[in-house]
C-alpha cells in the first residue's frame, strides 16, 4: 500500500527519535547504558542521541549493569526518567535483583510513595545463529514478575508511540525490541517492521493490543517477531480459503485480555505464537485467559508454536528446527481441523 | 572537626530513641511466639534484625545530613531510618504492620521508605549501592544539593555490585558516601573468613578515592570522618568510603541462638556499649549534665513508648489493599 508522504522509519531509529523528541521537551529524561554514546547502541537505538545531546545525558557506562541499573531506580526516585539499556536480554542474570527486587518493588514497598519511572530497554530474539546467552526472548520472565509494565513492538509506529508513552509512565517498563525487527544493516529484518512512522511526537497507549489483521476462523495471538510469521501465515492461509485474525498484543503487562477474548469468541479457535520457551510462559497465559473466562467459545482445543524448552543452539538448522515460522502455524491450524 | 554542643545532644538523643526502640520491640517480639518459637505469630511478624550497638554509626553520618539528602539503608535500618529522620509513629505502624505504617503494612521492618526524608532500604545485601549512587547522579545532573550515602554492612562488599556502584561513582565523580558498618558478623560468618583484607577502607584505593577505617565505634571519630566525606561530596570532589568497626550486641535475628559467637565476646561488647561510654563522655567534657541526659533519655524514652503505642492501636490494612500500589 502507498501512503502519501509515507515517511518509513526502522524500529531502531523509531526508537531513538521518541528519546530525542522527550528529551528536548524534558530535561529529566537521560539515558544510561553500554555503548549507547557514541556507538549509538548495538541496535541502534540511540543512534544521533550523543551528538545532540552530548555525554552529560547520554551516558556510555561501564559493563555493570547491577550498578546503574540500581541507579537509574535511584535517579528515577529522585525525580528523573531515566531510560536504560540492557544490551541483550539474556544478560539479566548478572543484575535482576535491581530490576525485580527495587525496580518492580519499591512503588508496592512505599505504598506509592516512592515512583520509580524509567524504561529499561532490552534486545531479544534470536534466529541468527548468537546460541542460547544472546538469543532468547525471556519474555515470560519479566511478564511474570508484578512491578513492571512489559512492552514489545513489531513495528516503527509502535516502537516510537511506545517508547514515547514507556518514559512518560511513572511505572517502570520494561521495553522489549527483537533484534530481526530493528533494521540493522547487519542483521536480517524483516520488511513488516519497517512503516510509516508520523514525525510528530505521539504515544501507542501501553496495556492495548491490536488487531493486526481481521478474521472469522481462527485467532492467532502474538507479540513482536512473532506477529509477523502469523500475518505471514494468516496470507497463506487465506489463499487455502481460510480467514485468521491476527491479535498484535504489543504489551505484555498489562496484557489485553479483553481484546483476545473477543476474538476468540468470533473465531472459536486460537493459536498463539511465541519466540520465548513454550512452558510456563505468554502461551500458557494467553491461552487461560481465555480458558478460565468461557471456555465454551472454543471449537478445538487451543494450540501453541513456541520455542522448545531448550536452551538455544548455535547450528543454524538446529535452531531454525525450534523457532516458530509461518509452515508451523499453519500445520497447527491443520492438525486443530483434523482432530 | 569535633560535634558542636548541640549536636553532641542530637547524636545522644537519636542513640538513645534508636536503643530504647529496639529494646521495647525486643520485649513485644515474643508475644504470641511462646512456649513455642514461631516466627509468624505475634504483633510484629517475620524476620527481626535490631541494631542495637550500632547506633554510634548512624547518628555520627547523619549528623552532617538534612532532608533532602538521601539514605539508603539495610535489612537492619532502624538506627538509621531514625537517625536520618524518618517519622517514627509509622515506622513503628509498619513494623507492626499496620494501616497507617511507612507503606500501609505492604513493606515491614526491612523495606522502610519515607519519602518526606529520602529514606529508602532494601532487604538484599548490597543493593541499596545503585539506588544512593543513582540519587547522586540526578543531583549531579540536575545541579540540586544534596549526596547519595548507603549504608551497608561489611559483608556487602564481597558482593559484585558493591564494587560496581563504588566504580560507578567514582568514574563519574558523584556526591555520594558509602559508609559500611562493620560489626564483624555476616550472619554467623565472620569477617576474617569471608573477606581477603582487614580493613575495607583500603579498598577505596581501587577507586582512587579516600578512604578511612573508624575504629572501636566511636561516634565523635565517625562523626568527624562523615564529616569530611559528605564536605567532598558537598564540593564536587566526588565520593568517598568509610569503614566502622561497630559492634553487634544482638543476634543476626530475634531467635538467633548466636552458637557461633565465641565464648564471652558479647560480654566484652557489652562492656563497650556506646550509650553509656557517650554518656560518660559528654559528661566528662561538661557539655551535657546529668540533668540534661536524664531528661533526653525520659524523652526518648516516651517518644518511643507513643509511637509503639500510635502502631499497637492502628487498625489492621483491609486484606484486599494487598493488591493495590503495585503500580503508579
Amino acid at each position: 500500500m502507498n501512503v502519501p508522504n509515507e515517511r518509513k522509519l526502522t524500529i531502531a531509529r523509531a526508537m531513538a527519535e521518541a528519546v530525542a523528541q522527550e528529551m528536548r521537551v524534558d530535561d529529566g529524561v537521560f539515558v544510561m547504558g553500554e555503548d549507547i554514546a557514541a556507538l549509538g547502541g548495538v541496535y541502534g537505538n540511540t543512534r544521533g542521541l550523543l551528538d545532540e545531546f552530548g555525554s552529560e545525558r547520554i551516558r556510555d557506562t561501564p559493563i555493570s549493569e547491577t550498578a546503574f541499573i540500581g541507579a537509574a531506580v535511584g535517579a528515577a526516585q529522585d525525580g528523573m526518567r531515566p531510560v536504560v539499556e540492557l544490551m541483550f536480554v539474556d544478560f539479566f542474570g548478572v543484575c535482576f535483583d535491581a530490576i525485580y527486587n527495587l525496580m518492580a518493588k519499591n512503588t508496592y514497598f512505599s505504598g506509592g510513595n516512592f515512583k520509580v519511572p524509567m524504561v529499561l530497554m532490552t534486545s531479544t530474539g534470536g534466529g541468527y545463529s548468537d546460541a542460547g546467552q544472546h538469543s532468547q526472548c525471556l519474555y515470560g520472565t519479566f511478564a511474570h514478575l508484578p512491578g513492571m509494565k512489559v512492552v514489545c513492538p513489531s513495528n516503527a509506529y509502535d516502537a516510537k508511540g511506545l517508547m514515547t508513552a514507556a518514559m512518560r509512565d511513572d511505572s517502570p517498563v520494561v521495553y522489549m525490541y527483537h533484534k530481526s525487527l530493528q533494521g540493522m544493516g547487519w542483521l536480517a529484518t524483516e520488511p513488516g517492521a519497517t512503516v510509516h512512522t508520523p514525525e510528530e511526537s505521539y504515544t501507542v497507549e501501553i496495556g492495548k493490543a491490536k488487531v493486526a489483521r481481521e478474521g472469522r476462523d481462527v485467532t492467532i495471538v502474538s507479540v513482536g517477531m512473532g506477529v509477523h510469521h502469523a500475518l505471514n501465515a494468516a496470507a497463506q492461509l487465506e489463499a487455502d480459503g481460510v480467514s485468521a485474525e491476527v491479535i498484535d498484543l504489543v504489551s505484555l503487562v498489562p496484557l489485553d485480555r479483553d481484546t483476545i477474548r473477543a476474538s476468540v469468541a468470533k473465531t472459536g479457535r486460537l493459536i498463539v505464537v511465541d519466540e520465548d520457551y513454550m512452558s510456563y510462559g505468554v502461551s500458557g497465559e494467553v491461552i487461560a485467559s481465555v480458558t478460565e473466562h468461557d471456555i465454551s467459545v472454543l471449537k478445538a482445543a487451543p494450540k501453541r508454536v513456541a520455542y522448545p524448552d531448550v536452551p538455544i543452539p548455535y547450528a543454524r538448522v538446529m535452531e531454525q528446527f525450534c523457532l516458530p515460522n509461518p509452515e508451523k502455524i499453519i500445520a497447527a491450524y491443520q492438525e486443530m481441523n483434523a482432530a | 572537626m569535633a560535634p558542636t554542643r548541640d549536636e553532641q545532644h542530637w547524636m545522644y538523643r537519636n542513640m538513645v530513641t534508636s536503643r530504647k526502640f529496639e529494646e521495647t520491640i525486643a520485649g513485644i517480639y515474643f508475644e504470641g511466639k511462646t512456649p513455642v518459637f514461631s516466627m509468624a505469630d505475634g504483633p510484629i511478624p517475620g524476620e527481626m534484625h535490631l541494631s542495637d550497638g550500632q547506633e554510634p554509626v548512624a547518628v555520627g553520618v547523619c549528623a552532617h545530613l538534612n532532608a533532602d539528602d538521601v539514605v539508603t539503608a539495610t535489612h537492619r535500618p532502624h538506627h538509621q531510618a531514625i537517625a536520618k529522620g524518618v517519622e517514627l509513629n509509622k515506622m513503628a505502624a509498619e513494623i507492626f504492620g499496620k494501616a497507617t505504617g511507612l507503606s500501609g503494612g505492604r513493606g515491614g521492618h526491612m523495606h522502610l521508605f519515607d519519602a518526606d526524608v529520602n529514606f529508602a532500604c532494601s532487604g538484599i545485601i548490597a543493593q541499596g549501592m545503585g539506588p544512593a549512587v543513582g540519587a547522586a547522579l540526578s543531583r549531579h545532573m540536575q545541579k540540586k544539593p544534596g549526596v547519595g550515602v548507603a549504608f551497608v554492612g561489611e559483608g556487602a562488599v564481597n558482593q559484585g555490585g558493591w564494587h560496581e556502584a563504588m566504580n560507578l561513582a567514582a568514574t563519574w565523580n558523584l556526591p555520594f558516601v558509602c559508609v559500611i558498618e562493620d560489626n564483624a558478623w555476616g550472619i554467623s560468618v565472620p569477617k576474617e573468613d569471608s573477606t581477603a583484607i582487614s580493613n575495607n577502607a583500603d579498598r577505596a584505593a581501587a577507586y582512587g578515592i579516600p578512604g578511612i577505617r573508624v575504629a572501636d565505634n566511636d561516634p565523635f571519630a565517625i562523626y568527624e570522618a562523615a564529616g569530611e566525606a559528605i564536605r567532598r561530596a558537598r564540593a564536587g570532589e566526588g565520593p568517598s568510603l568509610i569503614e566502622v568497626e561497630t559492634y553487634r550486641l544482638a543476634g543476626h535475628f530475634m531467635g538467633d541462638a548466636e552458637g557461633y559467637r565465641p565464648e564471652g565476646e558479647k560480654d566484652a561488647l557489652f562492656a563497650k556499649d556506646p550509650i553509656p561510654k557517650m554518656r560518660a563522655t559528654m559528661l566528662a567534657s561538661g557539655v551535657a549534665t546529668e540533668a540534661e541526659l536524664d531528661a533526653i533519655e525520659a524523652e526518648s524514652t516516651a517518644r518511643v513508648e507513643a509511637a509503639i503505642t500510635f502502631a499497637r492501636e492502628s487498625a489492621d490494612p483491609a486484606p484486599e489493599d494487598a493488591l493495590t500500589a503495585v503500580f503508579a
